[in-house]
C-alpha cells in the first residue's frame, strides 16, 4: 500500500511514455475520426455513405480481401511446406537457402512487384523470350494474378521462420512416439505435426494477412485496373483535383476498423489452439533417398529460385548500360553513378531517419516492456495496449493521419507542426516498429527472474542504478538482435513515407518508388540493390549478434 | 546487527486476500531464526516484508529501534540470499561480491580487501574471475551467500536457498550456512518448507500455517512438546489417535483402546475426549507389552524398521524400531508393544491444545 502510494520514478517514465502516445498515436487518430465523421462542421456518415454506395470504392476493398486472403493461403501452404521439409529432412545448402530467403523478404514487396514486371511485364525480359523466341503466348503479370504472386513470394518467407521455430520445440519422441503407433508419412504430418504447428500458423496468418492488407506499394505498380483498398485510400489523399481528405479519412477509420476485426478474430481462434511445449530432443533431419530426393530437391531450390529471382534481376540490370531512362547494349556503372549523384541525400536519409527512429524505439520499447512486465497497474497496461495499437493501423493510414494532425501543428496552434521534417518521419518509423519491440522486449524480461533485480536492490542500489546495471546488460543481447531486425524494417519502409517525404527526407525506398512511376529503372535497380546491400550486411551482423542462424520471428 | 521486532504485522493481496492476519515475533540479536511451514502458509511473504520487497498493510517492522515500513528495500542495509540464488549473470563472481560495496561508494582498495576475504571465506576464490553460469548450484550460492554478507548487513535474510540443491551439497551448504552464521554472528531470518533442514540450522523456529504463527521455540521443544496438532504431524512423524482421558481413583488415566496408561502429570485435567500423538519411535517392541498389534507391512530402512501395524485403538499405527540382522517379523504375525510414556503428548479433543504444556 505504501508502497503503492509513493509516486516513484517508473511512475514518472510510464507517464512520459503514455503522454507521447496520446500525443503521436490517439491524437492523430482521433483527428482522423473527426476529418470523418464531420462534414461541414455537422456529424454525418456521408463520408462512410459514399464509400459503401459507390461499387468503384466498396469493390476496392473486396479487391483487398480477395488478394489478401488469396495470398494469406497460398504463403502458409508454400511456408508451412518449406518449414516442415527443412525441419525434418536433409539436404545440401541448406543455411545458404534459409539466408536467401529471408533476404528475399527483407526487401520492400514493391521492389518485387517492379522487377518481375521486368521480367514477366509486356515489355518483360521473360516475356520478350517466350513470345519471340518461343512463339508461345505472354503471361498476364498485371492484376490480381501479379498482387498474389508478389505477397507470396514476399511473405512464404515469415511462414516459414515462424514454423521452423514451432517445429524446434517438437520433441523428436513425439514423431517417435506416433511411429512406434503405425502412424508416418503425410498421415503423422496430418494427425500429429499440423496440430502442434497450429498456433504457430494462426499466428502467422495474422501477420501475413494484415501486411498483405496494408501493403501500398505492390498493388500500385502491378495491379493496373485491379484497385485495392489501401490503393484507393493513398489516391484519394494524395489526388490534387477534388481530393478529398473527409473522404480518406472515412476510408482510413474503415481500414483501422477491419484490421481489428481480424485481429479479434484471430486471438478467438488462437486461443482454441494454445498450449505449449517443450523440447528436450528437437527432430533431427534425416536423409532421404531415391525419387523422393529429386523432387525435394526440385520443390526447395525451385521455391527458393524464383523467390530471390527479382532480386538477382534487378542486380543484374542495375550494371545495364543506359540512355536517358532507356536500357542500351552493354554494361555500365552510369545508374551508379546516377543514383549518388541524384539520391545522394536519399541514401544518406536511409540512414539517418531509420537511426533516430530506432533510437526512439529502443529506448520507449525497453522501458516500456519494463514497466509493462515489473510495475504492472491499470495507467501501465493502459500505455502498454496503446503500444501495441499501431500493429493493426496500416501504415497509409499512420501517414495520413500524421499529416493530417501536424499539417498546422497540434489543433491548428503551430505547436508541433512537423510536417515535412525528419523528426515526423522518425517518430512514425518508431510507431509502427514499437508493438513489435515491445513484445520481444517483454518475452526477454519474463526469462529474467524478478529476484535478480531484488537482489541489487537489496545491496544498496537504487531503481535507477538496477534498470541500467542490471536488468538492461541482461537483456543486451534480445534488445541488440531485434534492434537490427528493426533497422531492416525500417530501411525498407514505404507506405507511410511515401506520404510523409519531402525533398529532403526523401529515402531510398521512397527514391526507388518514385523513379519506378517515373520510368527510370536503371536508377531504381541501382537504389535497389544499395538497399539490399544495406539489408544484407544488417542481416550478417544479425547472425553474428544472435549466434544463429536463423532468423525467429516475434 | 540487530534484533528484528515485528509487532501486529497485517499482509493483504488484491482487496481482500488477508495472508497474514495478525503476526508478531522477535528475531533475537546475532540468532538464526527459522519461519517453516508448508507452501502458501505466508512464511516467503513475511521475510520479503521484512526485506521490503511486499507492501505492509498493518503493523510495525523494526530492526533494533529504528522503524523500517517506510525504508526502501536499498536503505534497510539487508542482506539477502535467494531461492534462485539471483546471482547477475553478467557479471565476474568478483563483481557479484563486490557489487554491494560498489553501491556503497567504498573506496577501491577496501573494496578488493573485503571482496577478497569472503571470497576466501566462502572457499570461491579460486572462482573470482569466471562468469557464474560456469559455477555449480552449490558454488553459485557461495558467491550468494558471500554477496550478500561482504556488506556487513544488519540483518541476513535467506529465502529457501539450499532447495534448489541435491541433496548431498543440501546436507553440506546447511553446514556452510550454519558456520558462517556463527563466525559472523548475524541476525539471520531463515525460510524453508523442510522441518529437518529447519532443525538442524536454528536456534529458533516459528512454525507457520495459514499466515499465523504455530508455535515458536527451539527445534527441541518443538519436536517433543508440540503445541497443536498441526505441528506435532508437519514436524516429524507421529501417530495420532482418539483416546479418553479420565480420573481412576483421583489418578489421570489415559484410556487408549483397552489399555490404560496413568498419566499423573494430567491430574488436573477434567474428564475428557483427546487426541494422542505417539512418535514411531516412541513404541517399543517387547515381549510383555501392554498392546497386541498385528503386522500389515513392513519397510526395511537400513538402520530401522518401518511397521504398520493395528491395534484395537487404531487402524493403522506406525512403528519404527532399530533393525537387527535376524528379526523378521511378517505381515499377518501378532506382536506386543510397550510405549515410551513420558514422550506421548496427550492434545484436546479439536487438536488445538497440548494438555501437557508446561508440564516437564
Amino acid at each position: 500500500m505504501q508502497a503503492k502510494r509513493r509516486f516513484d520514478m517508473w511512475t514518472a517514465v510510464t507517464l512520459v511514455i503514455f503522454v507521447l502516445y496520446l500525443l503521436f498515436l490517439v491524437y492523430p487518430i482521433v483527428t482522423v475520426l473527426g476529418r470523418a465523421l464531420f462534414v461541414d462542421g455537422k456529424l454525418s456518415l456521408d463520408n462512410f455513405a459514399g464509400f459503401f454506395n459507390n461499387p468503384y470504392y466498396s469493390q476496392t476493398l473486396a479487391n483487398s480481401f480477395a488478394v489478401s486472403g488469396m495470398a494469406t493461403i497460398l504463403a502458409l501452404l508454400v511456408g508451412s511446406i518449406m518449414g516442415y521439409l527443412f525441419a525434418l529432412f536433409e539436404f545440401r545448402g541448406k543455411t545458404a537457402l534459409q539466408i536467401l530467403i529471408v533476404i528475399a523478404s527483407m526487401s520492400p514487396p514493391f521492389v518485387g512487384a517492379y522487377s518481375w514486371i521486368l521480367l514477366l511485364g509486356r515489355n518483360g525480359a521473360i516475356t520478350n523470350f517466350m513470345t519471340s523466341i518461343l512463339g508461345l503466348p505472354g503471361v498476364e503479370i498485371y492484376g490480381f494474378g501479379g498482387i498474389v504472386l508478389v505477397f507470396t513470394l514476399e511473405l512464404f518467407p515469415l511462414v516459414f521462420m515462424y514454423v521452423s521455430g514451432a517445429l524446434k520445440n517438437v520433441d523428436s519422441s513425439v514423431l517417435e512416439a506416433a511411429a512406434s503407433m503405425g502412424c508416418t508419412g503425410a498421415k503423422r504430418f496430418f494427425q500429429i505435426l499440423l496440430p502442434l504447428m497450429m498456433p504457430t500458423v494462426v499466428g502467422a496468418a495474422l501477420l501475413v494477412f494484415m501486411r498483405a492488407f496494408a501493403d501500398f506499394g505492390t498493388p500500385m505498380l502491378i495491379g493496373e485496373g485491379y484497385r485495392t483498398f489501401p490503393v484507393t485510400i493513398y489516391q484519394e489523399f494524395v489526388s490534387e483535383l477534388g481530393g478529398n481528405d473527409g473522404f480518406a479519412a472515412a476510408l482510413s477509420i474503415i481500414a483501422i476498423v477491419i484490421a481489428l476485426l481480424v485481429f479479434l478474430a484471430q486471438q478467438i481462434v488462437a486461443n482454441k489452439f494454445s498450449f505449449t511445449m517443450n523440447s528436450l530432443h528437437p527432430i533431427e533431419p534425416t536423409p532421404v533417398h531415391s525419387w523422393k530426393k529429386v523432387l525435394l530437391y526440385i520443390f526447395v531450390y525451385g521455391v527458393v529460385c524464383i523467390a530471390i529471382l527479382p532480386q538477382c534481376y534487378l542486380v543484374y540490370t542495375s550494371f545495364l548500360n543506359t540512355s536517358g531512362m532507356i536500357f542500351v547494349p552493354g554494361y555500365s556503372l552510369k545508374s551508379y553513378t546516377q543514383a549518388f549523384t541524384r539520391m545522394g541525400s536519399a541514401i544518406l536519409n536511409t540512414l539517418r531517419i531509420p537511426l533516430i527512429g530506432l533510437a526512439i524505439v529502443l529506448i520507449v520499447g525497453t522501458t516500456l516492456s519494463y514497466v509493462a512486465i515489473r510495475h504492472r497497474n491499470a495507467l501501465t497496461r493502459l500505455t502498454d495496449t496503446l503500444g501495441m495499437l499501431p500493429y493493426i493501423i496500416p501504415g497509409t493510414v499512420l501517414g495520413i493521419a500524421f499529416i493530417t494532425a501536424f499539417n498546422t501543428g497540434v489543433g491548428g496552434t503551430g505547436f508541433l507542426a512537423i510536417t515535412g521534417t525528419v523528426a515526423i518521419m522518425a517518430i512514425s518509423f518508431a510507431l509502427r516498429r514499437l508493438p513489435y519491440t515491445v513484445r520481444s522486449s517483454e518475452a526477454t524480461l519474463r526469462q529474467i527472474p524478478p529476484t535478480i533485480e531484488e537482489a541489487a536492490e537489496s545491496l544498496g542500489s537504487s531503481k535507477l542504478n538496477t534498470f541500467l546495471k542490471i536488468t538492461v546488460p541482461m537483456m543486451a543481447s534480445g534488445i541488440v538482435s531485434g534492434a537490427i531486425l528493426t533497422w531492416i524494417t525500417m530501411i525498407s519502409e514505404l507506405s507511410t513515407s511515401v506520404l510523409l517525404y519531402t525533398t529532403r527526407t526523401r529515402t531510398v525506398t521512397v527514391a526507388i518508388y518514385t523513379e519506378v512511376i517515373r520510368g527510370n529503372y536503371g536508377i531504381a535497380a541501382a537504389l535497389s540493390t544499395i538497399l539490399m546491400v544495406f539489408t544484407v550486411i544488417s542481416l550478417l551482423l544479425f547472425m553474428r549478434v544472435s549466434h544463429s542462424k536463423d532468423i525467429t520471428m516475434s | 546487527m540487530s534484533e528484528i521486532r515485528i509487532e501486529h504485522a497485517k499482509k493483504v493481496y488484491s482487496g481482500d486476500n488477508v495472508v497474514i492476519p495478525d503476526l508478531s515475533l522477535t528475531v533475537k540479536d546475532g540468532s538464526l531464526f527459522t519461519l517453516l511451514g508448508p507452501s502458501g502458509c505466508g512464511k516467503t511473504t513475511l521475510l520479503r516484508m521484512i526485506a521490503g520487497f511486499n507492501s505492509i498493510e498493518g503493523g510495525s517492522f523494526y530492526f533494533g529501534d529504528t522503524k523500517i515500513n517506510d525504508t526502501d528495500p536499498s536503505k534497510r542495509n539487508i542482506g539477502m540470499v535467494f531461492q534462485n540464488y539471483a546471482i547477475f549473470p553478467h557479471m565476474t563472481v568478483r563483481d557479484n561480491v563486490a557489487f554491494g560495496l560498489k553501491q556503497r561508494k567504498v573506496p577501491k582498495d577496501e573494496i578488493k580487501e573485503r571482496t577478497d576475504k569472503y571470497l576466501q571465506l566462502m572457499q570461491i576464490s579460486q572462482f573470482a574471475d569466471r562468469k557464474p553460469d560456469q559455477l555449480s548450484g552449490g558454488q553459485q550460492q557461495r558467491v550468494a551467500l558471500a554477496r550478500a554478507l561482504v556488506i556487513n548487513p544488519d540483518v541476513l535474510l535467506m529465502d529457501e536457498p539450499l532447495s534448489n540443491l541435491d541433496a548431498k551439497l543440501r546436507l553440506e551448504m546447511r553446514q556452510v550456512i550454519r558456520d558462517i552464521q556463527h563466525r559472523v554472528g548475524i541476525t539471520t531470518v531463515y525460510v524453508t518448507h523442510d522441518q529437518e533442514e529447519a532443525m538442524a540450522i536454528s536456534d529458533r523456529i516459528a512454525v507457520m500455517n495459514h499466515g499465523v504463527i504455530q508455535q515458536v521455540g527451539v527445534p527441541r521443544e518443538l519436536y517433543h512438546r508440540p503445541r497443536n496438532e498441526f505441528v506435532a504431524t508437519f514436524i516429524g512423524k507421529t501417530n495420532m489417535c482418539n483416546a479418553k482421558l479420565v480420573h481412576i481413583d483421583g489418578v489421570a488415566t489415559l484410556v487408549l483402546g483397552e489399555v490404560r496408561l496413568p498419566m499423573s502429570q494430567l491430574n488436573s485435567c477434567t474428564d475428557q475426549d483427546v487426541r494422542v500423538s505417539i512418535r514411531p519411535e516412541e513404541f517399543i517392541k517387547s515381549g510383555e507389552g501392554p498392546f497386541e498389534a498385528t503386522v500389515l507391512d513392513s519397510v526395511y530402512l537400513g538402520s530401522t524398521t518401518d511397521y504398520f501395524m493395528k491395534t484395537s485403538f487404531s487402524d493403522r499405527i506406525q512403528v519404527t524400531v532399530e533393525s537387527t540382522f535376524e528379526e523378521n517379523v511378517r505381515p499377518g504375525e501378532t506382536v506386543r508393544l510397550d510405549v515410551n510414556v513420558a514422550k506421548i503428548n496427550v492434545l484436546s479433543a479439536d487438536g488445538q491444545r497440548n494438555l501437557m504444556e508446561g508440564v516437564a
